[in-house]
């Protein structure tokens, strides 16, 4: 069965972004950029299905410019076995990445795609859902245990009010919580190995999608700022302070 | 212009989170429809027929949507949402699951997880751990968007006096089914609806010193919630975490307890009326955020502060 696993460069997790000044969007420009972490629990899950036998190829994917390839590299580093970049410099949002993606899946036909649940720089979390509709397949989301039977995937999804187990048939979708796994480390000879495997670059005109914009980003603005707090010095006075300053409790 | 709004139950009764929804509509404006869609969801659609600003319920009792699994609900809502001009839900883990299905099977784009309408077409919405806001206008013309219950007020629910009126629409995609769930028991009230949460992080050491919050939280009527260092370590169910990747609350009061304050903690309790933070680091960058911060090791202020209240 062939895995196909999307990853997004994103800013790092632990940059704390500034917003530009005049407001038309938050500041990347010498900031330093990685793989969306929810992305790399996707990879390491399907790098576990291959070293399981239930995978036998990985196919990586990733779209938007150029230097994403560093971010398919690290993936085939940790075990892809072969990339495809969808290049290109325009703002992709989530409907026109699951088209995109759509056309990817028409052309590999995977058993299963495995996707982050959410870039940590949008936030949205649409794109696995979005892709599931386009190719009606069924998505497993929030996936913090999956396990392959035959033509059928059992995913435990986190949901609300704690765990919900649902059984799709194949192809599905699966996209990624935090529990699914702990990410391993790409090792040094791995890193070198991964840049002899083969990658391919696509454009949205060679797959035939036109990009096109669906929502229109007015403004972006800093969060409003917290007033000062005041440390205080002992559990009595922060009681007092409770009971008749905040008057919370 | 009618909206149509999706609503969250357990087939007996509304979960709150669909009330801060319907006040988002009323916010954009419009006839508000209600989409009840279950199995014996009756008791579920008379409660959606008596909420205030409600105009119509719709009621889908069907077998195959018991669990609301997103391969059949999604094809109900996209077909009755072609009608409407907004198509609205909760963003709560099964508005995130079904309604971007439903926008990509209405051909348009979703907005997630809205914080603010500023009119029918503009909304606003926290990007990277809520470090930026974003104004976003949708092109579309069916407006598909998630409302963040914490960003509104709950609607009442009662005043409202809405017909009921049913959907023979059934959709059994067959592709997936549900196996079983694992609903973690609490007696405490909703991490999400509490007006009180105090929250403890890997400086609590172990799952049993969570005893020493829950103590506390009994005195208080809170909820308690935890770091996502501290649900990783194993000490508490993930259902209890607060942030990015767990759940956004805006509590009266949040007390965060041997918790360093990382981003992506911070996007899930940063609108908090009040934050207390109890740490012995006084570096901790938690302290940026507290309004009242009380640097001391937290198994001697925890005892302490149960012992005041």
């Amino acid at each position: 069965m062939k895995v196909l696993v999307t990853v997004k460069r994103v800013i790092d997790y632990n940059v704390k972004v500034r917003v530009k000044s005049d407001n038309s969007d938050v500041d990347l420009s010498n900031v330093k950029m990685a793989m969306n972490p929810f992305c790399e629990i996707a990879v390491e899950e399907a790098v576990r299905l291959k070293e399981a036998g239930v995978a036998s190829e990985i196919v990586v994917v990733s779209l938007g410019p150029q230097a994403a390839q560093e971010q398919i590299r690290t993936a085939l580093a940790l075990g892809a076995d072969r990339g495809i970049l969808v290049q290109s410099d325009e703002n992709l949002e989530s409907l026109t990445v699951a088209k995109l993606l759509a056309k990817v899946v028409e052309d590999e036909q995977p058993g299963l795609v495995i996707m982050g649940k959410q870039a940590i720089d949008s936030d949205n979390n649409q794109t696995g859902q979005m892709l599931a509709a386009l190719t009606n397949m069924p998505q497993g989301t929030f996936a913090s245990e999956v396990k392959v039977e035959g033509e059928k995937v059992q995913v435990t999804r986190e949901v609300d009010g704690g765990l919900q187990t649902v059984e799709l048939n194949m192809p599905a979708i699966v996209t990624t919580d935090l529990r699914l796994n702990e990410p391993r480390y790409a090792s040094l000879p791995n890193i070198m190995k991964a840049k002899r495997k083969p990658l391919d670059t696509k454009t949205p005109e060679d797959l035939g999608v036109a990009v096109k914009a669906h929502t229109q980003l007015l403004s972006v603005e800093p969060p409003a700022e917290r007033q000062a707090g005041i440390k205080v010095a002992s559990v009595e006075e922060l009681v007092d302070k409770l009971k008749n300053e905040a008057k919370v409790i | 212009m009618a909206i149509l709004i999706i609503a969250e139950h357990d087939n007996q009764s509304l979960k709150a989170a669909t009330l801060n929804a319907v006040t988002a509509a009323t916010q954009i404006g419009g006839e508000i429809h209600v989409l009840v869609a279950g199995s014996g969801c009756q008791a579920a659609a008379d409660a959606a027929a008596s909420v205030a600003g409600v105009d119509k319920v719709l009621l889908a009792d069907n077998a195959a949507y018991e669990h609301q699994l997103a391969e059949n609900l999604s094809q109900l809502v996209a077909e009755l949402g072609r009608d409407y001009s907004h198509v609205v839900a909760p963003a709560t883990t099964t508005g995130k699951n079904v309604m971007p299905r439903v926008a990509a099977l209405l051909d348009v784009a979703q907005v997630s997880d809205i914080i603010r309408v500023d009119s029918e077409d503009t909304f606003a919405r926290p990007i990277y751990a809520g470090n930026a806001i974003a104004t976003v206008k949708s092109l579309d013309a069916i407006k598909v968007i998630t409302v963040r219950g914490t960003a509104f007020e709950a609607a009442a629910t009662e005043g409202g006096s809405a017909a009921v009126e049913a959907v023979a629409a059934a959709h059994d995609a067959g592709i997936s089914s549900f196996v079983g769930e694992e609903v973690a028991k609490s007696d405490r009230p909703e991490l999400t609806a509490a007006s009180v949460i105090i929250s403890g992080g890997r400086g609590m050491g172990n799952g049993e010193n969570f005893a020493l919050l829950e103590s506390v939280a009994d005195k208080l009527g809170a909820a308690v919630g935890a770091s996502r260092a501290a649900v990783d370590a194993g000490f508490v169910p993930n259902d209890m975490q607060v942030g990015q990747t767990g759940k956004i609350v805006a509590p009266d009061l949040y007390i965060a307890v041997g918790i360093s304050g990382a981003i992506q903690h911070l996007a899930g309790m940063k609108d908090s009326k009040v934050i207390v933070a109890i740490n012995k680091d006084e570096e901790a960058p938690i302290f940026s955020v507290a309004d009242y911060g009380l640097v001391a090791d937290l198994f001697e202020a925890v005892p302490e502060l149960d012992g005041k209240l």
